[in-house]
């Protein structure tokens, strides 16, 4: 493989066998182990949007494995301001590094840096695109609390129109058999294209407006936030984006094992009370980030994970 | 009906290009997408739902004094993959060319969506469309995935 643009470059073998990588780095992404498998490399950090989580997990997880990193810093004060193309950008980071990590505010600007480099590209998100890592650190936690990715039943909440987040989650879950159930306001929901192409590939899959009807069966219950600029004026918002928050109080008759989740940041979609309840994940979630990003340098660097199977 | 007298239809032409086998009811939009329709200066004739035996009904146009280009025939091949397109010389065929849609257009269309990172257009690298379904047409953006129908295809046209 070269980079990693959407989850259709990995099977799902492969997305199980990196899976086993992450687990296996659980103790470096933690610090209580030092493995320098990627000394010598160099990661490029090419963050033209704002990042909290996914870059620093991105350098975290190079500088856990022993590698180092180059930031492209703020966009106002690199050359991009000057006007120079995405093409020549990544031509130049692609001789200064090993590798690409990038959030482009453009959707294809993944799949046009990869067509522009030599070096693999991992994609961070790419407009409302996608944003496969985040997949991959998301079904990294679901089989973390379930022992499995197949058959499970889960709920993406809140933001599913502009979500990048959800759109590559729920292709991926849709390959292990997953039961989908879309929870939005109309003005959010699912873009049809990728309703159609879930079904397609045999997705079952359910569109409600009920978040709080749908989360008693559910194994996952996915949420996002709802940007109060998505609207026409904020009353729409107010009166819509209160269906759409979780609270302790409505988890009394969900599953014991139910986990709720959320990219992060989260606004008010879920409550502080949540956050002590057996079901939040969210932190988890987060830090999980840097070991399944951790699997997905050494996969595309070529560099083997110790303790697999030969 | 033969196929004698549909070419009869319009008078045989010296020298140019004939498409047969047009879908019936698409030879305007065959004409818009090779810019036949307002800039051009040469004979266009054009016979709509005449007898076809494979399909029972086609158009074809026929354009003198002008030979189509492979990047004409790529266009061509987004409305009427299946057309047959001769080259006329001194009243014969000169040539016969065959339409491949292939698994993606490059350079012909561009993507219609406005975040796309494509629509920069100092962006070096070609436009990318791959054929996702025939029948209706439908394209997506090799890049950022959109889809998009015949009639975005023929406003987006390079």
């Amino acid at each position: 493989m070269s980079g990693l643009i959407t989850m259709d470059d990995l099977t799902n073998d492969e997305i199980l066998s990196i899976l086993d990588d992450a687990e296996r780095l659980l103790p470096v992404a933690r610090g209580e182990a030092y493995l320098p498998l990627l000394q010598g490399k160099i990661l490029g950090n090419l963050f033209f949007e704002p990042s909290t989580r996914t870059r620093m997990s991105f350098e975290t997880a190079m500088k856990r494995l022993g590698g180092d990193v180059v930031n492209l810093g703020d966009v106002k004060t690199s050359s991009v301001v000057k006007g120079e193309t995405l093409y020549d950008t990544i031509q130049m980071v692609d001789g200064y590094t090993d590798i690409i990590a990038m959030r482009h505010p453009r959707q294809g600007a993944a799949q046009y840096a990869q067509d522009s480099a030599e070096v693999p590209v991992l994609n961070g998100g790419d407009g409302a695109g996608h944003h496969p890592t985040q997949t991959m650190l998301d079904l990294f936690t679901i089989r973390q609390a379930h022992g499995r990715l197949e058959g499970l039943k889960v709920v993406l909440a809140g933001d599913l129109r502009y979500g990048r987040t959800v759109h590559s989650l729920s292709h991926a879950l849709t390959r292990f058999g997953c039961e989908l159930i879309f929870a939005s306001p109309d003005v959010l929901r699912m873009p049809g294209e990728i309703v159609e192409d879930l079904s397609s590939h045999g997705a079952t899959i359910v569109e409600t407006n009920d978040l709080l009807g749908s989360i008693d069966t559910a194994d996952v219950v996915y949420m996002t936030r709802i940007q109060k600029e998505r609207f026409a004026d904020e009353d729409e918002y107010t009166k819509v984006a209160g269906a759409y928050k979780l609270h302790a109080s409505n988890l009394d008759g969900v599953k014991e094992s139910m986990i709720i989740m959320h990219p992060l940041p989260r606004v008010d979609e879920i409550h502080p009370s949540v956050d002590s309840t057996r079901h939040a994940r969210y932190f988890e979630q987060a830090f999980n980030g840097v070991v399944a990003r951790m699997a997905l340098l050494c996969r595309l660097l070529e560099i083997e994970v110790p303790g697999g199977e030969a | 009906m033969s196929q004698e007298h549909n070419m009869r239809r319009v008078t045989a032409i010296r020298n140019g290009t004939v498409i047969d086998h047009i879908p019936a009811g698409q030879a305007m939009r065959v004409l818009e997408m090779l810019g036949l329709q307002s800039s051009t200066t040469v004979p266009v004739s054009m016979v709509m739902n005449v007898p076809s035996k494979k399909k029972g009904t086609k158009d074809i146009i026929k354009v003198e004094d002008r030979e189509l280009t492979q990047n004409e025939l790529n266009r061509l091949a987004l409305v009427a993959p299946e057309a047959h397109v001769a080259i006329i010389r001194a009243y014969s065929v000169a040539q016969k060319l065959t339409i491949d849609l292939g698994e993606e257009v490059k350079n012909v269309v561009r993507c219609t969506f406005s975040n796309c990172i494509t629509a920069n257009p100092r962006e070096p690298l070609p436009h990318r469309l791959k054929i996702y379904k025939t029948d209706p047409l439908q394209l997506r953006c090799h890049y950022c995935g959109r889809p998009q129908d015949l009639v975005d295809v023929i406003h987006n046209l390079l």
